[in-house]
């Protein structure tokens, strides 16, 4: 990659970076630092609010990956990639008012903050902290690899020297300026991937000779790519729905997109991000998996799928131009690479070690504890993506629908239906990641569904019948 | 507490609008992708370039899903306060 195109890719990180670093500055004087470091004080606006929860979730395995895909599957993987279009609306109705108004008053921080509060149980702290940690340690540790290989091919660097520049960067301003600069960088970054993805679209289109010529050659190439069902006819119905359940609905429940539902300030900056999310997440994704769609006449015969958002964006644009698109899905990793690693960390430091290990810490030593283990959680993640191991390989794969199958009724039902209750929640959650990583080794498409589908419905029976069975002994144990 | 509850009441109403829009979505999608889009692609038609499927399925499902909730949103979503003390003055 030449000079041209780097520069306005290196200029743009470096202004994410100092943007953090700015954001980290109101931190000093903060008097309640926990809340502050791992949730921005419950400041957010709307189009902050909706552009980081969009960033967030839209990761490296949607910028790139996802267009790879669809290069090769055609129209039918665009119309998959839709169903995230719910997460715009979605997440922020159901968990919604009720979440904000609970979590307030149990001065919840994280996830788990609730459900301890919710369902006064160490044992669901403690389980629910630790799939946190486990998964999404996993989850992040493929995401930097992600990242690493990115400025790989566009820089020419050795692996290492790309994974050291990236982990410096991210770590220096989540470290330092906490949720609320993890946020502000999300909305830059949330930016550049929608107008990036614009740019992109428009003159792949144009290269391509316009819609209905494109459509021709994919026709020409092989008719199956202008069906629902994919390039060799595999995507049947039944399971690209149950991307419903892992895509769209199920997001609910992922920690890292929950705990933005309670960072809001007001109801109205939350129907403004329904709003704004609805309208950010529908385009990123259409864009982006048609560009992927629509760079096949173009460019045949791309054999690693990972790499058709470079090569298209170097074809069909300026270099200069490319540079700054191609700061989209780097912009992607970082955003979500950011959020993860403060969540994993609010685990340790709130969920784990304030709750049972030294309940009493002063504000300095909290401040100094977070900042400790931040910091030290990336340099871990980093040593884990020098020379993966193939268990965080494994564990990436369960992360998200694990996390949701584990988490989706404790919380849901937890704020909707009086009568769940601890035994429920434990059941539930232990039924939901068994079921889905056992389902996933010897029955990995029940039904022509996605694995995660059958764990988020037997899941959702083991909750309420466990809950109503155990209704006498709880109310015992509360007397 | 009687504003708690008020306030519980309309966070349970969006709630279920939530759910309600999500399942409009759904269908809006799944009908239009496999009703138009289950024949030979050589008898499929066209909008704009695309097949018709692909067309009313995501293209214009995208912006009838924004218009929706915008419109929901604007119409039947309350604005309340989610402080204690703001639920307790009154």
């Amino acid at each position: 990659m030449n000079m041209q195109a780097l520069l306005p890719l290196v200029a743009i990180v470096v202004f994410i970076f100092l943007v953090g670093i700015w954001a980290g500055k109101s931190l000093k004087g903060s008097t309640s630092f926990l809340q502050d470091y791992f949730l921005g004080g419950r400041s957010l606006g709307g189009f902050i609010l909706a552009m980081t929860m969009t960033a967030t979730y839209g990761s490296a395995s949607s910028f790139i990956g996802g267009p790879g895909v669809a290069y090769t599957q055609g129209l039918g993987w665009v119309l998959l990639a839709m169903t995230q279009v719910a997460t715009g609306y979605f997440v922020l109705m159901i968990l919604g008012k009720k979440f904000a108004i609970v979590t307030r008053r149990y001065q919840a921080i994280t996830l788990v903050d609730f459900l301890k509060e919710r369902y006064q149980s160490k044992w669901v702290v403690l389980l629910s902290a630790f799939s946190i940690i486990i998964f999404l340690f996993s989850a992040m540790a493929a995401q930097w690899i992600g990242g690493a290989r990115l400025i790989e091919s566009l820089t020419g660097l050795s692996y290492l020297n790309a994974l050291f520049i990236f982990a410096i960067t991210v770590l220096l301003y989540v470290t330092v300026g906490g949720f609320r600069a993890v946020a502000l960088t999300d909305a830059i970054q949330g930016v550049i991937m929608f107008v990036g993805t614009l740019i992109l679209l428009i003159a792949v289109i144009i290269a391509g000779g316009g819609v209905p010529q494109i459509m021709a050659d994919l026709h020409a190439e092989n008719p199956n790519l202008l069906t629902p069902f994919g390039a060799e006819g595999s995507l049947t119905p039944a399971y690209v729905s149950s991307f419903w359940i892992l895509v769209g609905v199920g997001v609910v429940a992922l920690p890292q997109i929950a705990v933005r539902a309670m960072s809001y300030k007001s109801a109205q900056s939350m129907h403004r991000a329904i709003i704004i999310g609805t309208i950010v997440v529908g385009f990123i994704m259409l864009n982006m998996h048609l560009i992927g769609v629509f760079a096949r006449p173009i460019l045949p015969g791309i054999e690693v799928p990972d790499k058709v958002m470079p090569l298209i964006a170097l074809e069909v644009m300026p270099p200069w131009l490319a540079g700054v698109v191609l700061a989209a899905p780097m912009a992607a990793i970082m955003s979500t690479v950011d959020s993860l690693l403060l969540l994993v960390s609010s685990s340790v430091v709130k969920d784990i070690y304030l709750n049972y290990i030294r309940p009493n810490e002063s504000n300095e030593r909290v401040k100094k504890i977070s900042f400790g283990i931040t910091a030290l959680l990336g340099i871990l993640v980093f040593v884990m993506a020098l020379n993966p191991p193939d268990l965080i390989i494994w564990l990436n794969l369960f992360a998200f629908g694990g996390l949701e199958a584990a988490f989706i009724w404790p919380v849901v039902m937890g704020l909707y239906w009086k009568k769940g209750n601890k035994y429920g929640a434990l059941a539930s959650m232990v039924a939901g990641i068994g079921l889905y990583i056992i389902g996933d080794l010897f029955l990995p498409k029940p039904f022509g569904m996605h694995a995660v589908v059958m764990p988020v419905i037997v899941s959702f029976f083991v909750y309420v019948l466990v809950s109503l069975g155990t209704q006498r002994r709880n109310t015992l144990q509360q007397m | 507490m009687h504003d708690v509850d008020e306030r519980f009441k309309i966070a349970n109403r969006e709630a279920l609008i939530g759910v309600g829009l999500v399942l409009f979505n759904f269908i809006w999608w799944f009908g239009f992708a496999y009703g138009l889009g289950s024949k030979s692609p050589e008898e499929y038609t066209y909008v704009l370039g695309m097949p018709a499927w692909f067309f009313y399925s995501c293209i214009v499902g995208l912006i009838v899903m924004i218009v929706l909730v915008t419109i929901v949103v604007k119409v039947f979503f309350k604005d309340i306060s989610f402080d204690e003390e703001g639920a307790g003055e009154q």
